[in-house]
């Protein structure tokens, strides 16, 4: 229930809202004709992608650089500090609703597809008549066409990068008890720290996808265990990233002494952010490492 | 404007005061009114477009033979007519509606983020001219129907698939955010005293929307996604030579697209359930079971998706599972059915233009409901699945469901809206107009799919002759007589008898007690709710 | 008037109940005992339905006519009662549980497939039906035989125009014919409503169902999954026999598989002149290839390539026997090897090196098409 206020604030007109959906277009459409010319000369996909990335990250310095100078100026209420808090739940949860689907493709594949493809259920046909030499196994490092490749085991690097994710995850929560009781220097430095960790995370995870590039066979197109693998380690990747670029940014602003014990949504938002993406992770290592 | 203000809101206030002037009005507004006229006007175009396509279908349909259009360009424009019509017309005209209705029926000022709001309303045109202008690529645009089942949409479909992809990640987007605005509005933004069992239904049917936007769009996002790796990347998530499976398409899919469907009718359950107790002046019957009926189907509607896909091979347990689950549905919606009829019941009616929209919603509506409930049955679908009999049951859900409502939705609150009344008597002709053409133009289907009549083909067998004829002259009259709602809108927005607060006798709720047209601002104080 | 309304409902109710058959209007009652009591459930429920509407609008029409304003009816004040809404939460869950019960029962026997006399495997590709009889090294192809005249709209639509194949599925009466379904490229569904079997056609994996015939005849049915641009053309003949019919059908169709065996190792050593190649070639091709690449040879830019003009039809000869040969993976261009004899693969290569202006003058032998498997 809202808690009683005398006004309501109305944030004034903006034209970053329609530099970002410009934005969008750029990137839709790029990104369209990107994939269509890979493996052609045609770049012009590529350039516009560019473009379009450039254009939306102009537009979040534009944008946020508006609510912290309007933030700063105490035009905003607590009812909208809320409900910025209660925007950045429900995109996470939005997100976390994407990620569901892709597990759920997992899922579906290891205890559906594959063993039907090799005869179980009502699909004892498919696996005499279509598909007679295939074993249904997960990890599948033979597809029912043919195709070999090797599983990605859990021990060494995703080990290791559970551990660092982990960690990052404490150290970020220090950071956060630090802005609260007002300790700049645990904040700064925890959050340093957090920073850090999430780009040794990244670099970790590259080398592990080289390693499975150079050495493993294990490709994207390596049937669906390099679908599931790469399609779900890579998009958390993704996030790291961005969650990374998000934490950097808070951390720049942290050194320009921006935030207070109680008003600090963005650095808050990028925490949940981080929190979230590290939850992803640890059932990735789980659905699709180890088991 | 508020007296009381401190210095630092006087700021944001300013600003708004003098409406800005001009296209950039528009372009930059953070005003949920302008943007609920943006979404509402999008979304007549988007009507109109996906229209003239649907009349491309029927004049093809006119007769047995190739006429007008060859093969591959008719599944063009079927499948840009269901894309359309579904996120192009009716979830925009939706969420045009909440932003107009939700800030004033819970005593907010504003949407509760405003400029996401522009943000996400501005996407939509840029998602919708890339879809449009694939169709005029080398090669066409998506022809694997609105349903884009794979292997049709990956290995086997035109280059520009890519476009279609990205214009659907970025519609979602839109969507997404537009349902975080709403929520967020809804849960933070109401008046005092506004508790959530005091809300009008329109509030909170769309809560529940919104709840449904956000678990389910990303779903849509990710399968388009798969699609995009699989056609363009070597993946096989749908190709068994990889350890795939075309089906897990579809159940990806469906997860979205189910209650996708419903996404698409709660607020029509929430707008009727504000015209019927005003035009029957008596209060709502069963308040609080229609809340809890919405809930039901919306959660209902996780546990369903695979009742499209009875033909697919599931084994007989799953079959019946969603058999079941989807039979369910029927009880909720029968809920809210009886409670509108029972606030009928010893009501004093009157029939207003609204009010005859919304009668008819409820009787077309619910033989829409029946026949979804005639294909829940298994066995029978077997008989009926991907025929005409299931383009029957949609249309009557969507058009005289979802589109209905939208209409009556548009004449009850016009008046609020711009400050004009309608004209009553182009109002009544439009909707008798439309009724009597609806039916021609959608019962018909209902005896095609019946005697075997597939859906998504260009051409057919001779027996369907006469009644897609009869069909197709009903879609001409049903097209025709939208174009009198289309001056029936311009006229009351230019002018007309002005309209009181609260023109309708038996209204209720905190938008009929501001003045017509409403204040660019609406609740710049918030009022107390008792 | 609500009285005029249920009279009408009567009468459409009566109307729809003698309907059988082949009725425009309604369901076919269909030739098995299953699609029989698809039928009857079809009936059950619509009747229900037609009931709650009469119920329930009838209530509804009542209060439009009386409660009307106009009328003088002021607004009653009650708006709740949960005894009433209890009520109408089981009612309609009871009357749900009686339509689940026959459902139930129907669907359980339609899925067992157990016990079957007959199996034939049913493949599905862009746009066709190939018809496999497991039991025996048979099968053949089913394609649409209605000419393109009639669909262009320069001839008379002949009886069964769009539903008409050259060459049907043929089974007899009273076996249990059990089906394995499946598709090369895109998913196709196999649906004959007399049978009540419809069943996705997904490639990779076989769908099971069956059928037991038991009335001999002709009975139509179409593709019922969206699968590309000829969809609508994609219908499937099935003719029923009495079981000593069918008998005497599969001994001369087995007998024809060895002539044609011979014909294609006479064939092999016998030389093709252009002339005899390009008239078998355009049938050929008009038959199978135009459908995609056109009957101009022009393709559809974007989805399907033009043959005319094309630099693998210019000059790359053993490229051009290659695709036709085994298609082109991940396309929808697939293998002619086992759908086409060495001399029709032959030909029709001819055809497409000589027509619309191509002018090779290569004409291509039987024994050129060595990389043929022979099935
Ligand atoms: C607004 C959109 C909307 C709505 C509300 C519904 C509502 C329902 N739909 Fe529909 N449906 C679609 C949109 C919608 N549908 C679309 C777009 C498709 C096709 C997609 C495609 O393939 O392209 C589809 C397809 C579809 C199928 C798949 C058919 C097939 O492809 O073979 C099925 C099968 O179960 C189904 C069932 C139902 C049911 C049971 C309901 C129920 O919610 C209906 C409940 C309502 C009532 C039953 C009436 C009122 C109730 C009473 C008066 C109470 C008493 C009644 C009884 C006890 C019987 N729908
Ligand atoms: C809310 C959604 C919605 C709406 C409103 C409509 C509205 C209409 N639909 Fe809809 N339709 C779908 C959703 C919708 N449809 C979906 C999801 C599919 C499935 C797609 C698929 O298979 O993938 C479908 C498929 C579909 C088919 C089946 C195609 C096929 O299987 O091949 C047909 C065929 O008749 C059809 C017809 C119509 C008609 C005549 C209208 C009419 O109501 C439209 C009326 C409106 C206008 C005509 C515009 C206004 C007037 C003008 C622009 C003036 C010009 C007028 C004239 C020239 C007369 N639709
Ligand atoms: C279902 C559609 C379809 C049918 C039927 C079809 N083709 Fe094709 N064909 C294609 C597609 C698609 C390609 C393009 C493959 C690619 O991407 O390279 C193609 C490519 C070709 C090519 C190569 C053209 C070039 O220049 O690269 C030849 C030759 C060809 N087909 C011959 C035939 C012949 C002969 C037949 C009939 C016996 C036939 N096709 C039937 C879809 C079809
Ligand atoms: Cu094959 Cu449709
Ligand atoms: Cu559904």
């Amino acid at each position: 229930m809202a808690e009683q206020t005398t006004h309501y604030y109305v944030p004034s007109q903006s034209h970053w809202p329609i530099v970002g959906a410009i934005g969008l277009l750029f990137i839709a459409i790029g990104a369209g004709m990107a994939v269509q010319q890979l493996g052609s000369e045609a770049q012009s996909g590529g350039w516009l992608l560019t473009i379009g990335v450039v254009i939306i990250i102009a537009m979040m310095f534009g944008w946020f650089n508006d609510v912290i100078k309007e933030s700063d100026q105490g035009l905003y209420s607590a009812q909208m500090d809320r409900s910025f808090r209660q925007g950045m739940s429900w995109f996470i949860f939005s997100e976390v609703m994407f990620f569901a689907a892709f597990f759920g493709a997992l899922f579906y594949i290891r205890t559906i597809a594959i063993p039907w493809l090799g005869g179980a259920s009502n699909n004892q046909m498919t696996g005499q008549v279509l598909w007679p030499e295939f074993e249904a196994v997960w990890p599948l490092v033979t597809t029912p066409s043919g195709d070999t490749t090797t599983a990605m085991g859990w021990q060494g690097l995703p080990l290791i990068n559970t551990v660092i994710l982990l960690t990052s995850s404490v150290t970020l929560h220090f950071a956060h008890i630090g802005l609260e009781k007002n300790n700049r220097k645990q904040l700064t430095s925890f959050l340093a720290i957090t920073v850090v960790l999430g780009v040794i995370f990244m670099l970790l995870q590259a080398q592990e996808y080289v390693e499975a590039y150079r050495h493993m066979g294990l490709t994207l197109s390596s049937g669906v265990y390099g679908n599931t693998f790469f399609l779900l380690t890579g998009f958390h990747g993704l996030h790291v990233t961005i969650g990374t670029l998000m934490l950097f940014v808070m951390l720049w602003r942290v050194i320009k002494g921006h935030f207070s014990p109680d008003r600090h949504f963005a650095f808050q938002a990028s925490s949940w952010y981080w929190h979230f993406v590290d939850v992803v992770w640890l059932g990735l290592f789980f659905f699709v490492y180890i088991l | 404007m508020n007296t009381a203000t401190t210095t630092p809101e006087q700021h944001g206030a300013e600003h708004h005061d003098h409406k800005p002037k001009g296209l950039m009005r528009w372009v930059l507004t953070t005003n949920h009114k302008d943007i609920g006229s943006l979404y509402l006007g999008f979304s007549f175009l988007m009507f109109l477009i996906g229209g003239a396509m649907a009349m491309v279908i029927r004049a093809e349909l006119y007769q047995p033979g190739l006429q007008i259009v060859e093969p591959n360009f008719f599944n063009q424009m079927t499948t840009v007519h269901g894309l359309i019509m579904v996120f192009g017309a009716v979830m925009p005209a939706f969420t045009g509606l909440a932003n107009w209705l939700i800030p004033m029926m819970i005593g907010a000022p504003d949407m509760a983020l405003p400029r996401m709001n522009n943000w996400s309303f501005w996407i939509l045109p840029m998602a919708f001219s890339i879809l449009l202008a694939s169709l005029f690529m080398e090669g066409g645009g998506p022809n694997f129907g609105w349903t884009f089942y794979a292997p049709l949409s990956t290995t086997y479909s035109p280059d520009s698939t890519a476009l279609f992809v990205f214009a659907v990640h970025i519609m979602g987007i839109s969507s997404i955010l537009g349902a975080i605005n709403v929520v967020v509005t809804i849960v933070n933004m109401r008046a005092p005293g506004m508790t959530y069992m005091k809300m009008p239904l329109f509030v909170w049917t769309w809560l529940i929307t919104a709840f449904l936007l956000i678990a389910v769009m990303p779903v849509l996002a990710a399968t388009v996604t798969m699609v995009l790796t699989d056609k363009y990347f070597g993946t096989s998530f749908f190709a068994a030579a990889g350890g795939g499976d075309p089906v897990l398409f579809q159940h990806i899919f469906w997860f979205f697209g189910h209650p996708e469907v419903y996404i698409m009718i709660l607020p029509s359950f929430g707008i009727i359930s504000a015209i019927i107790p005003t035009f029957s002046r008596k209060k709502l019957f069963g308040y609080s079971s229609m809340v809890y009926a919405t809930a039901s189907i919306a959660l209902l509607s996780f546990l369903v998706w695979a009742h499209h896909m009875f033909t697919t091979g599931m084994p007989v347990a799953a079959e019946l599972f969603f058999m079941y689950c989807t039979m369910l549905i029927s009880v909720p919606t029968g809920v809210k059915v009886f409670n509108w009829v029972a606030t009928m019941w010893r009501g004093s009616l009157t029939f207003e233009v609204p009010m005859l929209f919304a009668i008819a919603f409820i009787v077309l509506f619910t033989i829409g409901g029946f026949s979804g409930l005639m294909l829940a049955i298994t066995p029978v679908d077997f008989q009926y699945h991907d025929t005409y009999f299931v383009v029957a049951h949609f249309h009557y859900v969507l058009v005289t469901g979802a589109i209905f409502s939208i209409m009556a939705a548009a004449y009850y609150w016009l008046p609020k809206w711009t400050g004009h009344m309608y004209h009553e008597g182009l109002g009544k002709l439009h909707f008798w107009a439309s009724l009597i053409s609806v039916n021609i133009l959608f019962f018909p289907m209902h005896f095609l799919g019946l005697a075997g009549m597939p859906r998504r083909v260009p051409d057919y067998a001779l027996q369907f002759a006469d009644f897609n004829q009869l069909v197709s002259i009903g879609g001409f009259a049903f097209g025709l007589s939208q174009l009198i709602f289309l001056v029936v809108v311009i006229k009351c927005a230019r002018g007309g008898k002005p309209a009181p607060a609260k023109p309708w006798e038996g209204a209720e709720g905190l938008e009929w007690e501001m003045p017509s047209p409403a204040p660019y601002h609406s609740h710049t104080t918030p009022p107390i709710v008792k | 008037m609500h009285k005029l309304i249920s009279v009408a409902v009567l009468s459409a109710m009566s109307f729809l109940a003698t309907a059988s058959g082949g009725s425009p209007f309604n369901l076919t009652t269909g030739v098995t005992d299953i699609s029989h009591r698809v039928y009857d459930l079809h009936m059950t429920i619509l009747y229900i339905c037609i009931a709650i509407g009469v119920v329930v609008f009838g209530v509804m029409f009542y209060a439009i006519i009386k409660h009307r304003k106009s009328k003088g009816a002021t607004a009653a004040q009650f708006h709740e009662s949960t005894k009433v809404e209890i009520i109408w939460t089981i009612i309609p869950f009871v009357i749900l549980v009686t339509m689940a019960i026959p459902a139930t029962s129907t669907l359980i026997e339609m899925e067992d497939n157990s016990q079957s006399d007959i199996t034939i495997k049913i493949t599905a590709s862009q746009w066709k039906w190939h018809y496999q009889y497991f039991e025996h090294d048979f099968g053949f192809f089913s394609l649409l035989s209605t000419p393109s005249e009639q669909i262009s709209n320069q001839a008379q639509k002949s009886e069964n125009y769009l539903l008409e194949v050259d060459k049907p599925l043929v089974i007899p009466t009273g076996k249990k014919v059990r089906f394995l379904i499946t598709a090369d490229d895109v998913i196709h569904s196999w649906w004959v409503p007399a049978f009540a079997v419809k069943q996705d056609a997904n490639p990779g994996f076989i769908n099971e169902a069956w059928t037991r015939v038991n009335e001999p005849g002709i009975y139509r049915g179409q593709c019922a999954e969206l699968c590309g641009k000829n969809h609508g053309f994609m219908p499937i003949v099935v003719k029923v026999l009495p079981q000593n019919e069918y008998d005497a059908w599969l001994k001369e169709q087995l007998a024809q598989v060895e002539v044609a065996k011979q014909a294609e190792t006479k064939a092999l050593a016998s030389t093709l002149t252009y002339e005899e190649s390009m008239t078998l070639g355009k049938q050929v091709y008009l038959a199978r290839c135009a459908m995609c690449h056109q009957p101009n040879g022009q393709g559809i830019p974007g989805a399907f390539p033009p043959i005319k003009n094309s630099p693998m039809a210019l000059n790359d000869k053993q490229a051009h026997i290659d695709i036709v040969l085994h298609g082109k993976a991940g396309t929808a261009m697939q293998a002619f090897s086992n759908q086409l004899t060495a001399k029709e693969i032959a030909t029709v290569i001819t055809y497409e090196r000589n027509a619309w202006g191509n002018d090779t003058k290569d004409v291509i032998q039987v024994s050129e098409i060595i990389n043929r498997e022979v099935k």
